[in-house]
């Protein structure tokens, strides 16, 4: 079986081409792989499509999926705020959005979560009562259940996805550490090539009690161990 | 005469926290909600459930006490309590929509007799913010909305039906403002406690909606 372990985050995205799909985990800072975003900024890919919780970069100068926006290589954004949810935060992204600079997609976080889960369970679509009769419902196929309008929402993949967890071992297993979990499991399981940055050295199969696996490695194809002088998370200078 | 006195956003929050029952699962939206947790009663126990698949949390952690990489819905440092759990964030949403939420309270823009209410667009806007709002307002067996009665060029809030784009429809049970405290039913709003000062007359003045008086209306309550 080839090695999961690359030697940097610059090798690890490398291959990423000119209009991906590409998921960002986080919330709120935490699960964020920021080191990998980094280098997908370098290696310069654009025309991204972004599938994340926030577009990014709320007043905030940490590195996110906001910086690629910034940077003009993202063309399309799927994500469950297209205003900040700190409304006295400017973004990168809301300018160029009101502009009609680029395009994006608003949905409810939990559509959002669950369209991504059920890309990588064979799910092609599925219904919810999250935005029933609401603006994010137009144009969208409706059914009654138990006297209730429910609204289709469609499976989410994507051709990459970038996580960041606490541990890895050598197969890919993961462990997160508390709210950095948020979107990495679906997010790992939804996209075509998963690659997950670790904040501790990556340790021998068997070092991880199966009972306490969080993401199966099946679900990895590329880990990378964040360096001293990496991108640590940090809390935001507001 | 009473002189007239608003109710500040802690009195608010206050009130809105003593309808919160022992064992309740609750969700805290940004804003004035954030504040409920301030204010629990201390015979009761409530479980603190966040977006991002915290379980059972703590309260805001003190500086220096801040783990990196725990954090609530509002971005905030919180602690961790005995008792914890974490999920991902499908099933998370799988306990909100799931109806395993007591109760969410959350801020809004507008909210309406019919117990519809707007609070992720501003009028004009492309873009808005969801969040988790629109999963939390369908799947929680109560939704609370704490605002200001009016917008602070004093445009009602309290309407008949929202102008905005709604965040759910007919879910809104129980509204705090500064002006008082409103059950949604059937009927529209019932206007049951109001702040100091202020006749029911008032309070009707600034909003957009019929108000229905409750017959045991009292002044506006707090705990401690």
């Amino acid at each position: 079986m080839r090695n999961k372990v690359y030697p940097t985050f610059d090798d690890a995205v490398a291959d990423v081409p000119d209009g991906a799909s590409v998921m960002l985990s986080g919330f709120a800072g935490p699960g964020t792989a920021r080191n990998l975003i980094a280098a997908l900024l370098r290696q310069g890919a654009s025309r991204l499509t972004l599938i994340a919780n926030t577009p990014g970069r709320w007043g905030d100068g940490r590195i996110d999926g906001g910086a690629l926006i910034e940077q003009g290589r993202v063309a399309m954004v799927r994500a469950a705020f297209t205003a900040s949810p700190h409304p006295s935060a400017a973004s990168p992204f809301t300018e160029l959005y009101e502009a009609g600079e680029i395009e994006a997609e608003l949905m409810p976080q939990g559509t959002l979560a669950e369209r991504i889960r059920a890309a990588g369970a064979g799910i092609p679509a599925f219904y919810t009562p999250a935005g029933a009769g609401t603006e994010t419902a137009l144009g969208k196929e409706t059914r009654v259940f138990g006297g209730r309008e429910h609204v289709m929402e469609t499976a989410l993949p994507a051709d990459y996805a970038l996580i960041r967890a606490r541990r890895a071992d050598r197969f890919g297993n993961l462990q997160y550490h508390r709210s950095q979990r948020n979107f990495g499991p679906v997010m790992a399981r939804a996209a075509t090539v998963t690659i997950v940055e670790v904040d501790e050295p990556v340790v021998e199969e068997g070092a991880i009690d199966p009972d306490h696996v969080h993401t199966p490695g099946l679900f990895v194809d590329r880990i990378v161990v964040v360096p001293p002088d990496g991108i640590r998370e940090e809390p935001p200078n507001r | 005469m009473t002189e007239q006195r608003p109710l500040d956003r802690q009195t608010m929050a206050n009130r809105a926290a003593m309808e919160f029952q022992d064992g309740w699962v609750v969700n805290l939206g940004i804003g004035i909600p954030t504040l409920c947790s301030n204010f629990v009663h201390p015979d009761r126990r409530v479980i603190y459930q966040s977006e991002n698949g915290l379980v059972n949390y703590g309260p805001l952690a003190a500086e220096g006490e801040e783990d990196p990489n725990l954090v609530n819905a509002g971005g905030q440092y919180v602690v961790e309590m005995a008792g914890m759990a974490v999920q991902d964030h499908a099933d998370s949403f799988a306990l909100i929509r799931g109806g395993y939420v007591d109760v969410t309270a959350l801020g809004a823009y507008e909210a309406a007799a019919n117990g519809d209410f707007a609070n992720w667009k501003v009028a004009g806007a492309r873009g808005g913010g969801i969040g988790g709002a629109m999963d939390l307002a369908v799947g929680a067996k109560n939704v609370f909305l704490l605002m200001e009665h009016t917008t602070k060029e004093g445009k009602p809030r309290l309407v008949e039906r929202c102008a905005l784009p709604v965040t759910a429809r007919g879910v809104v049970t129980l509204v705090v403002t500064n002006l008082g405290l409103f059950r949604v039913a059937p009927e529209g709003f019932v206007l049951e406690e109001i702040a100091p000062g202020y006749a029911p007359s008032d309070v009707q003045a600034a909003t957009d909606a019929r108000l229905v008086v409750s017959p045991s209306l009292r002044e506006f309550r707090r705990a401690g």
